[in-house]
């Protein structure tokens, strides 16, 4: 399968500091990954290099077989940062087809984005006066613009109701099963269940690479936040 | 690109549509300052004839660098900076669109400015009104330009504003407003004549004096004007697709 993500040594330092250590992984067309780790661990450090908007990059991160950050690179990513990067004083509408004009999508992609993220009732509110949730979807349509063939999801259901929150998850699935390639962070381990895959994140350093079923058999553990630990125990001396 | 333009300017305009105290400061400020200015000055119109029309650059020139500086900071702190730039739309797009947006807001506060200076106030002008009309357009335009430019080198809004009095006051000390230029000390003229207010200064009190289209009113002309795309270029340069 093709990756659409290649991350090789990824290493970053911000302020004399590691923030990342040799981190290595591939992400295929058609999947969802989930990135995951307690706060403070590099998921956002990871997906801003893949978005090519970190500086201090060492190692290798390309995204389509470009250069993370090039031209070409750009093209192909949908990146919804962690806090909500949304104009406050403008309408769900206008938010979207602004994003939408500046990378070439007409109003039917406007509309599809709206929908997607079930926004159509506040389609013409201000965003300030939208609760938290709502605001977080607003971000993640502006993602969803122009079906980019990979999506970087920076904690996305954050603060949304269960219902919603399993709506999201089914959505990005779909997305995976038409050929986009997702990594979506999370520090919630309920929700490392919904992904294919887990990169398991601390410290900077990839903990594990697998399947959530493999996790779990291979540290015997019945829930990941028990195979998490026990992965973090064994790594020790 | 030009797809681009059209739509942060007209984003930028929405938002100033919907932010109504903006807008309103934004087109009253320069004329509430002159309005001080001339009754301040009340029984002395020999000094609101030789300041006035200096001050009819100076205060759109400030109040547009403020207005330009905070709004494009306010797109990096609140994140939608960078999430243009992570997609496929320029830097020169995005800053071009701003300077269409505040250019044209400022077509409307020189506009108001002019009309309560000439007519209001009853401000004298020995030249032509249109070049009058073009040169405050011109300076407001170059503190919108400088103001954008700056904002790259503030992370915050608190350093943003500071701008104010580290970058702006000096060029307002030494534009020839307070003390005519030459008769600055040595040192001080030569720095006045890098600063590009000077010349905004210079060119409107030439026109409100006499207005004929001498040789020294056409390099204030010359110099305002290029310092705006020189501005411009150097914001889209300095603005940093990458972060800490």
């Amino acid at each position: 399968m093709e990756n659409l993500i290649q991350v090789e040594g990824l290493t970053v330092e911000r302020g004399g500091k590691r923030v990342l250590e040799g981190v290595t992984f591939a992400v295929p067309a058609g999947s969802l990954t989930g990135l995951i780790g307690p706060s403070g661990s590099g998921k956002t450090t990871v997906m801003r290099a893949v978005a090519g908007l970190q500086r201090h990059v060492d190692g290798l991160v390309r995204v389509a077989g470009f250069e993370a950050g090039s031209r070409a690179a750009r093209e192909v990513v949908g990146y919804q940062p962690q806090r909500p990067a949304v104009y406050l004083d403008l309408t769900v509408r206008q938010n979207i087809s602004y994003f939408a004009a500046m990378i070439g999508v007409d109003s039917a992609g406007v509309s599809e984005a709206i929908e997607r993220v079930s926004l159509g009732a506040q389609a013409a509110e201000r965003v300030e006066r939208l609760s938290g949730g709502q605001v977080a979807r607003v971000s993640l349509a502006i993602a969803l613009l122009g079906s980019p063939q990979v999506l970087l999801l920076d904690e996305p259901t954050v603060g949304l109701d269960p219902v919603l929150r399993d709506e999201l998850w089914r959505l990005f699935a779909s997305l995976a099963s038409l050929g986009t390639a997702l990594v979506v962070s999370s520090h919630v381990m309920d929700e490392a269940e919904r992904c294919e895959r887990l990169l398991l994140l601390r410290d900077g350093r990839l903990l594990a690479d697998a399947a959530p079923g493999t996790l779990k058999a291979e540290t015997s553990t019945q829930d990941l936040d028990s195979a998490f630990l026990s992965l973090i125990r064994q790594g020790r001396p | 690109m030009w797809r681009q333009v059209a739509a942060t300017a007209r984003r930028v305009l929405l938002q100033l549509a919907h932010d109504r105290r903006t807008s309103g400061l934004l087109l009253v400020v320069p004329s509430v300052l002159m309005t001080l200015v001339r009754y301040a000055f009340t029984g002395q119109r020999a000094v609101f004839e030789g300041v006035g029309p200096m001050l009819l650059a100076l205060f759109p020139f400030t109040v547009m660098f403020v207005v330009a500086s905070v709004a494009m900071l306010r797109e990096r702190s609140n994140g939608t900076l960078e999430r243009l730039l992570a997609g496929p739309a320029g830097k020169g797009g995005l800053l071009a669109g701003y300077a269409l947006a505040f250019g044209a807001a400022t077509l409307l506060q020189v506009g108001v400015v002019l009309a309560v200076s000439l007519w209001g106030l009853s401000l004298k002008v020995g030249g032509s009104l249109w070049l009058v009309v073009l040169f405050a357009l011109l300076d407001a335009w170059l503190g919108m330009a400088l103001g954008l430019l700056l904002s790259a080198f503030a992370r915050t809004e608190f350093q943003a504003v500071q701008f104010l009095p580290a970058f702006v006051l000096p060029q307002f000390l030494l534009c020839g407003l307070l003390v005519p230029r030459d008769q600055m000390a040595g040192a001080l003229r030569l720095l006045s004549d890098f600063l590009p207010l000077s010349y905004a200064v210079d060119g409107v009190s030439r026109v409100a004096a006499s207005g004929a289209l001498t040789g020294a009113l056409w390099t204030d002309l010359v110099v305002v004007a290029a310092c705006i795309p020189v501005a411009l270029a150097l914001g889209a340069l300095t603005l940093q697709r990458k972060g800490e």
